[in-house]
């Protein structure tokens, strides 16, 4: 607190060669190596994250080589081995019926990620096409498009899967549409923003003053633009759509049994958890790492894709 | 208002034709008829800009200045056809094509080809992800302009602009704003464009930059005969290479007649203003 009197500052010390002493301060120099030291870490985790999904991808792939016990992962139950801790014979232990949860943490990969993949591309496919011909054609277009999208943005997009799932068929197809229904309208609406603000950029008047025709101006001069940020969006998606995926699987709505899939292995292992921990922490943590490392690798993918990192470095 | 002058110092209403210093081409590139842009319909409906006639010949430079909404901007983009939700009547001829009633497939392969435009940002009018090399070779194919002469077109542009090859590898973030107005000038000299337009070309560029796009421009026009016409706000700027000058304001013509005598005697009043306007050493 000031009295609002000005008040005379402390004398700095100068030291023997003269110089004055910079006291260290958050906005000082000092923050600067700190700064530079916080971000070589973020740098650092957006390669880790790469790495490990790489990793989870490499495991989905190869499950029925790198599984211990590969029949757990589809049909094969062992009742005599149920609800075994985690050990030497199965790292992360048996389950109720059974079945070596490392190899269906390895199995449920494939399923998750299947199933991220589809709904992503689904949604991509639907949505940004929508989204830049609205964007740049404008008017009535842009107004019946966005009007349709706004209608399926209006339920909220869980409760719409979850409809969706309880009217089809409970299964990995059905949730794969359950979800794409409720997601697709979010990559219409952004890539539609985009392609708005892209159509009336120079670039673009310029490639229509060069003779450039209508289509190829959307494809590419608007689509590469506006592009940009739907990616970065669908690595970050992913996460969300196995956490979705893993809802309806909970629900009862997703994949079914025997097939592998980490949300309903969690759900299956719910009324376990305090005795036999593992039957749920290791899907759980599949889910988690999983997503996770996706949002690192949307941030690293929208630090990437920036046109202007070299200026900003 | 005094009355307009004519091309031969006729005082008259509004016709411009183009007298120069520099040997006078016969050949018309773009003549300009009657040109009325408006916007809205019925009562409703407001004057953009009126332009009663226009004769660029081959190697001429014609100059519009005037304050903005003056409707400059809006005569170049109606020479180039790009005037969306806009009403256009008259007449502007690119030689045998009158661009207010061709359909846009002609226009297509008019812009570009006959008559490119300079914009005056000239890093946001190139593509943030092409390589400026996809940008010219894209621009060539979409002209029919394939296989070697592809090389040899841009190789010789880009000796005209002089600016190095390697640039062709580079994004548009990664060059200066003069390079990058170079380069789309250079883009129009590859496709031999009979007729550039340039809309304020110089006003994103600092002084020393602004000097060399002139002097460039003004070549360019006189070796490849190239007409110029070129938008401005700056009397200054167009007093360097403008053999005619038209002085715009609320949509209409005020003034119009050779560079030399509107520089030197200007009819209109509001010419006056712009003249005075023009900063001047130890001011």
């Amino acid at each position: 607190m000031t009295d609002g009197s000005p008040t005379q500052a402390p004398p700095l010390p100068v030291t023997a060669t003269g110089n004055v002493p910079v006291p260290h301060s958050a906005s000082g120099p000092a923050s600067a190596p700190r700064r530079g030291r916080v971000r070589r870490l973020l740098g650092w985790s957006r390669h880790v994250g790469a790495v490990v999904l790489i990793l989870i991808v490499l495991g989905a792939v190869l499950a029925p080589w790198l599984a211990p016990y590969p029949a757990d992962g589809t049909h094969a139950t062992h009742p005599l081995d149920t609800l075994a801790g985690p050990g030497a014979q199965h790292w992360f232990g048996t389950d109720a019926v059974g079945r070596d949860l490392l190899t269906r943490v390895l199995y449920g990969a494939r399923t998750s990620l299947t199933v991220a993949a589809a709904v992503l591309t689904l949604s991509a496919l639907v949505g940004v096409p929508l989204g830049v011909v609205a964007g740049y054609a404008g008017g009535v277009v842009r107004d019946v498009i966005m009007r349709i999208t706004d209608i399926f943005l209006a339920f909220p997009a869980l409760l719409l899967s979850v409809a969706l799932a309880a009217v089809l068929q409970a299964g990995t197809g059905s949730a794969i549409i359950a979800i794409s229904v409720g997601w697709w309208p979010w990559y219409a609406r952004m890539t539609c923003v985009a392609a708005t603000t892209i159509r009336t950029r120079g670039f673009v008047d310029s490639a229509r003053c060069l003779g450039v025709t209508r289509t190829r101006i959307v494809l590419r001069h608007v689509l590469p633009n506006a592009v940009t940020p739907v990616l970065v969006q669908l690595s970050l998606d992913a996460g969300g759509v196995i956490l979705t995926s893993a809802a309806l699987s909970y629900l009862g709505l997703g994949p079914q049994e025997p097939t592998a899939e980490w949300g309903l292995m969690v759900q299956q292992g719910q009324d376990l958890f305090i005795t036999d921990w593992w039957v749920v922490a290791f899907p759980g943590l599949a889910i988690l790492l999983t997503a996770f490392c996706f949002n690192v690798l949307g941030e690293g993918l929208r630090s990437a894709l920036d046109p202007h990192r070299e200026l900003t470095r | 208002m005094r009355p307009h002058r004519d091309s031969d110092g006729d005082e008259d209403s509004g016709t411009a034709g183009i007298v120069s210093g520099r040997p006078r081409p016969d050949r018309s590139a773009l003549t300009v008829t009657d040109l009325q842009v408006r916007v809205g319909d019925g009562d409703d409906a407001r004057l953009l800009a009126s332009l009663p006639h226009l004769d660029v010949r081959a190697g001429a430079c014609v100059a519009i200045v005037g304050e903005s909404g003056s409707g400059k901007s809006t005569t170049l983009h109606a020479m180039l056809g790009l005037t969306d939700g806009l009403r256009v009547s008259g007449r502007i001829m690119l030689g045998d094509t009158d661009v207010v009633s061709a359909p846009e497939k002609t226009l297509n392969t008019l812009r570009g080809a006959r008559i490119a435009l300079i914009s005056q940002s000239p890093q946001s009018s190139l593509n943030p992800t092409m390589r400026l090399g996809t940008l010219i070779r894209r621009v060539l194919a979409r002209h029919g302009i394939r296989g070697t002469e592809v090389r040899q077109r841009t190789d010789d542009a880009l000796r005209d602009v002089m600016l190095d090859p390697d640039l062709l590898r580079r994004y548009p973030h990664q060059i200066s704003g003069g390079q990058a107005q170079r380069f789309a000038i250079a883009m129009a000299v590859a496709l031999r464009a009979d007729v550039v337009l340039a809309d304020e070309p110089t006003s994103a560029l600092d002084v020393t930059v602004q000097a060399a796009v002139l002097q460039l421009l003004d070549r360019l026009r006189a070796e490849h005969g190239i007409a110029l016409v070129l938008v401005s706000h700056d009397l200054a700027v167009v007093s360097r290479i403008a053999d005619h000058i038209v002085v715009m304001r609320h949509g209409h013509v005020v003034e119009s007649g050779p560079a030399t005598d509107v520089l030197a005697a200007p009819s209109a009043d509001y010419t006056g203003e712009l003249l005075a306007a023009v900063p001047t050493l130890g001011e």
